[in-house]
């Protein structure tokens, strides 16, 4: 027997970002009822929405260097399976790896830097797409790690 | 004593500043900034500071407020002084444990506890 599963459509934004505050919250409120109706964990939406918040405002301070007139490209598609973000800045880009081991023991005192180490931590995907000012990530739909 | 602040609270007990949150999320960049500020009033108003500071309530934290924490940190270690958390959410502490910072601050369970660790 067949059994069919009916869901919805993805949930998709395609959006230019021209404010940090605004625009962040709109989309963190969009996100969020998006994977409520998908049914990710809340451990899933801490996350997602924790990391959102890391990738704006580092596309908006680091990467625009918070200069007026730059916006922040952002583009997302949720369904059941995964969430998938692209944040692209106007910047010119930056080498992941050469950003710093926030959790060596000299750096542990140093007050910034851990933005993307939680983005790495919480999403299943994480890549800066060359020449760096494009972060995608990805989220896949599923148990909690500590399940 | 207690003086409110938009975003905390501080209270003094024993000779103990005890801050605690009044909003859910500490991921707005000029909260935290004002979060900042008001801790460092009160570590720069205290010899040897003895500073609580309680996440009862709190949701979401950003690593800018992580930041703010270090900063504190660092500025009662020079000062002699002692910085406790507690109360943290268990989403919260993970947030800690990723970054290693759960080994840097002194983390204990409850307000209470944190009282009486106080030397």
């Amino acid at each position: 027997m067949w059994v069919y599963t009916l869901r919805s459509e993805p949930y998709i934004q395609d959006q230019i970002l021209t404010d940090l505050k605004t625009d962040l919250e709109k989309v963190q409120k969009g996100v969020a009822e998006a994977l409520v109706n998908c049914n990710y964990t809340e451990f899933a939406q801490f996350a997602i929405r924790l990391c959102l918040e890391e990738a704006i405002v580092n596309a908006f301070r680091h990467g625009n260097r918070s200069e007026p007139g730059k916006v922040v490209k952002f583009v997302c598609k949720i369904d059941h399976e995964s969430a998938d973000f692209k944040i692209e800045d106007e910047g010119h880009g930056f080498d992941p790896e050469g950003v710093p081991d926030p959790t060596a023991e000299e750096n542990l005192e140093i007050p910034s830097g851990r933005g993307l180490m939680l983005m790495r931590a919480y999403m299943s995907e994480v890549a800066h797409l060359p020449p760096g000012n494009m972060l995608h990530m990805v989220y896949k739909n599923g148990p909690d790690p500590a399940d | 004593m207690s003086e409110a602040t938009s975003v905390i609270q501080i209270s003094d007990s024993a000779g103990v500043k005890k801050i605690t949150f009044t909003q859910r999320s500490i991921i707005d960049e000029t909260v935290i900034h004002q979060i900042g500020k008001d801790i460092v009033t009160v570590i720069d108003s205290e010899s040897k500071p003895k500073v609580l500071i309680s996440f009862h309530g709190v949701e979401h934290l950003s690593s800018a407020a992580l930041g703010v924490l270090i900063t504190c940190h660092n500025r009662i270690r020079v000062k002699e002084g002692q910085l406790y958390l507690s109360d943290i959410p268990k989403p919260i502490f993970e947030i800690f444990k990723i970054t290693k910072l759960n080994k840097m601050f002194q983390i204990v369970d409850t307000s209470d506890v944190a009282m009486k660790s106080f030397k």
